[in-house]
């Protein structure tokens, strides 16, 4: 079995690299140095283009940073009254009374894209295991190309989608259902405030991570149930007063978090497939001979030797979701000001606050430059979660190319 | 299977516990759990396909009544005061097919000498950074490089206003490290031998990828543009503030002149209050998607050809 192990954690060895001359052997003609010349100013312009936009983005967006400071954790947006004095503070000037508190978008896109990821992780993990393994050959492709295709729908088409199909679903049916299902049970330590469920839902969280790393055998068997059981109950107790309250528009965060799902899926789903595909197939066959389940031999040599990949995918598909815009846009109500009181309640996200209000305010210079800063929150982020995800994927897959991140 | 329940190294087979504590159990329990696995996993896969099913279906019911040749012979300016005369995507799907041969020549150009730079001439320590930083520029949110070409070309220092230049620089900014990686793959694709046989033969490298590589190469190069074309057209975030918007049909003046494009279409007709509106909205976004179907399948064409190639020549 270890041996199984071994061989279900162990890389395909890919084809050789092709021979390449050495560094520095001369080129042989007039014509290849200036095709090499030529061709490096084009090799290094998406570097180039990359730094650009960082340092174009920095640099605009500096003066609300100074006009701001740390108030951008606040929880109020104005773009000001453009009639009168200006506002002066750190020697810049800014509308009158503007105000740049982006502390509901900043939580609106990490909520929305972390819903969204939590839900096309394991639907996306879950939907390739049934297509490589039980949709016949003969329909594989039709399927993959309903995927690309997915992948192709423009953000505007689910914006629509979501507007005039699956918003006042989710109004009708599902957010009624879920007040009920999720909000309507008795949730743990209704006397106490909503910080102590989280902190509680903390300690739960490390204790269930600590039984896992620890107890082995029997006792880490019940132990392991009794720090799920407790885990669900705490997480319950946290989320649950989100799920409370009243369903009263189509949009909203729930609505925008499950479109963005819908979104996040082909990128996951992609890779993942090119990962399955990749699976040695002596360790799978090894485990059936052995007598496991074909889901036996999904947990215990397929979805070990996909995990690393599908975590660097998660960690591109969450720096998709979080620039995500149009869809965003139309969906989720575009409230600039105050934290959502549920789930089911319009808000915003970054991309939205952007797409949304950009228009309005290009008079105003300071205003326009917080809007940037709002953008590098989203450019830093998503340049982070991408660099890592690329960075572990390499370490995967090696050169073997993977889709590059829009799962087309 | 007593031997599974031996002392494993620590964080070694324990970690598999659910898999093999199962062969203890009963097979029924074992049959179950299976059962519920794969029923999950399948509607996992239901959960894909379904809501993209019933998002052409929506497509289709609301955009049935505009269906038929004025869509394409006119343009989407809604007059309010006549609601029922002819209205349609002409300009859109111009002003797409204008962007779109923008962005063929500058991401094209751009793209593929990139790509073929990092592929055959760049040596090893840049080629992994180019490589690499073209990669991450795929990442960079489409808004961001709305809002970079909005303060740099629109209303920075470059002044061009709305314009056509804008729109399409913006996007071949997010086309391109796509045009690159299919580029790479392209030629690295091809086999071994090939490379083999010209450096045997004395060819320089530049006529090695001339002569030799790229015939087995442009298949997938093509697919790579083709790709580009279906991601530009459905972009919309980037060209809010650099193309801007307007219902009449493109002209070709590359500053001060802002574009219109197919997704700017449902965009900018969603949100008037007329059903007539949303009809065209429903109607410019089926267009727009049976343009992108048309081009995936033209894509895959392409890239399967090209692996066809190379298996063939591959000894």
């Amino acid at each position: 079995m270890i041996l199984l192990r071994r061989r279900a954690e162990g890389r395909t060895p890919g084809p050789a690299p092709a021979p390449r001359a050495a560094r520095h052997e001369r080129d042989t003609t007039i014509g290849e140095a200036v095709t090499r010349a030529v061709t490096a100013v084009f090799g290094s312009v998406p570097t180039a283009l990359l730094i650009f936009i960082l340092a174009v983005m920095v640099v605009t967006a500096v003066p609300a940073i100074l006009f701001t400071g740390t108030g951008f954790f606040g929880t109020y947006f104005s773009p000001g009254n453009y009639y009168l004095a200006p506002t002066v503070h750190n020697g810049i000037s800014a509308s009158h009374g503007a105000v740049f508190g982006f502390l509901p978008e900043m939580l609106g896109t990490l909520v929305t894209s972390a819903i969204a990821l939590g839900l096309a992780v394991p639907i996306s993990v879950g939907g390739v295991l049934t297509l490589t393994e039980w949709v016949p050959r003969w329909a594989q492709g039709g399927v993959g190309l309903l995927l690309e295709l997915l992948a192709g729908v423009p953000s505007v088409v689910f914006g629509l989608w979501g507007v005039l199909t699956f918003g006042p679903f989710m109004l009708r049916t599902v957010s009624p259902a879920l007040t009920g299902i999720i909000g309507g049970f008795p949730w743990l330590f209704p006397w106490l405030p909503q910080g102590a469920a989280w902190v509680l839902l903390g300690a739960a969280l490390i204790a269930f991570i600590g039984i896992r790393a620890s107890v082995h055998g029997r006792l880490r068997r019940r132990a392991r149930w009794l720090s799920v059981i407790v885990l669900f109950i705490t997480l319950w107790g946290a989320v649950a007063p989100w799920f409370t309250g009243e369903v009263n528009t189509a949009g909203g965060v729930l609505t925008a978090s499950l479109v963005l799902a819908l979104m996040v899926v082909p990128i996951i789903a992609a890779t993942t497939r090119e990962l399955v595909r990749h699976v040695p197939v002596l360790a799978k066959e090894g485990s059936l001979a052995l007598g496991m389940t074909k889901h036996e031999t999904a947990r215990v040599v397929t979805l070990p030797y996909i995990s690393t990949g599908v975590l660097a995918t998660a960690l591109l598909g969450w720096g998709r979701a979080i620039g995500e815009t149009i869809a965003m846009f139309f969906i989720i109500g575009n409230i600039f000001t105050g934290i959502p009181v549920n789930i089911y309640h319009s808000g915003a996200t970054l991309s939205s606050l952007i797409a949304g209000t950009l228009d309005g305010v290009l008079q105003a210079k300071t205003d326009v430059s917080a809007l940037f800063a709002a953008g590098l929150f989203l450019l830093v982020i998503s340049l982070l979660s991408n660099l890592g995800g690329r960075l572990i994927i390499r370490r995967v897959a090696g050169d073997r190319a993977l889709p590059v991140g829009r799962g087309v | 299977m007593s031997s599974l329940r031996a002392p494993t190294p620590k964080g070694g087979l324990a970690r598999f516990g659910d898999g093999l504590d199962s062969a203890r159990r009963s097979p029924l329990l074992r049959r179950l759990r299976s059962a519920i696995f794969w029923a999950l996993c399948g509607a996992a896969l239901l959960a894909i396909i379904l809501p993209l099913l019933d998002m052409i279906v929506t497509l289709i019911q609301q955009a049935a009544p505009l269906l038929n040749l004025n869509l394409l012979t006119h343009g989407s300016a809604i007059d309010p005061a006549h609601l029922n005369a002819p209205i349609g995507v002409e300009n859109g799907i111009l002003g797409s097919l204008l962007l779109g041969l923008g962005v063929l020549i500058v991401a094209g150009i751009i793209g593929v000498l990139a790509g073929l730079y990092i592929v055959e001439f760049a040596p090893p320590r840049p080629r992994a950074v180019m490589r690499f930083f073209s990669e991450v520029l795929s990442g960079v949110p489409s808004i961001v490089v709305g809002l970079v070409a909005y303060t740099v070309l629109v209303n920075g220092p470059l002044q061009w206003h709305y314009s056509l230049v804008a729109a399409v620089i913006s996007l071949s900014v997010i086309t391109i490290p796509y045009i690159v990686k299919n580029t790479e793959v392209a030629f690295d694709q091809a086999p071994r031998s090939l490379r083999e046989g010209a450096a045997a033969l004395g060819l320089s490298r530049l006529t090695t990828a001339r002569k030799i590589l790229l015939p087995t190469a442009l298949p997938g190069i093509v697919g790579g543009l083709i790709l580009a074309q279906a991601i530009a057209m459905g972009e919309t975030a980037p060209l809010l503030f650099s193309a801007n918007w307007t219902d009449a049909n493109p002209v070709i003046k590359l500053t001060n002149n802002p574009e219109p494009y197919l997704t700017g279409v449902t965009y900018n007709t969603l949100i008037l209050p007329y059903v007539q509106a949303h009809e065209l909205a429903a109607a410019a976004a089926l267009v727009t998607v049976l343009i992108i179907l048309l081009l995936l399948v033209m894509g895959r064409a392409a890239t399967a050809r090209s692996k066809r190639m190379t298996e063939r020549m591959d000894l």
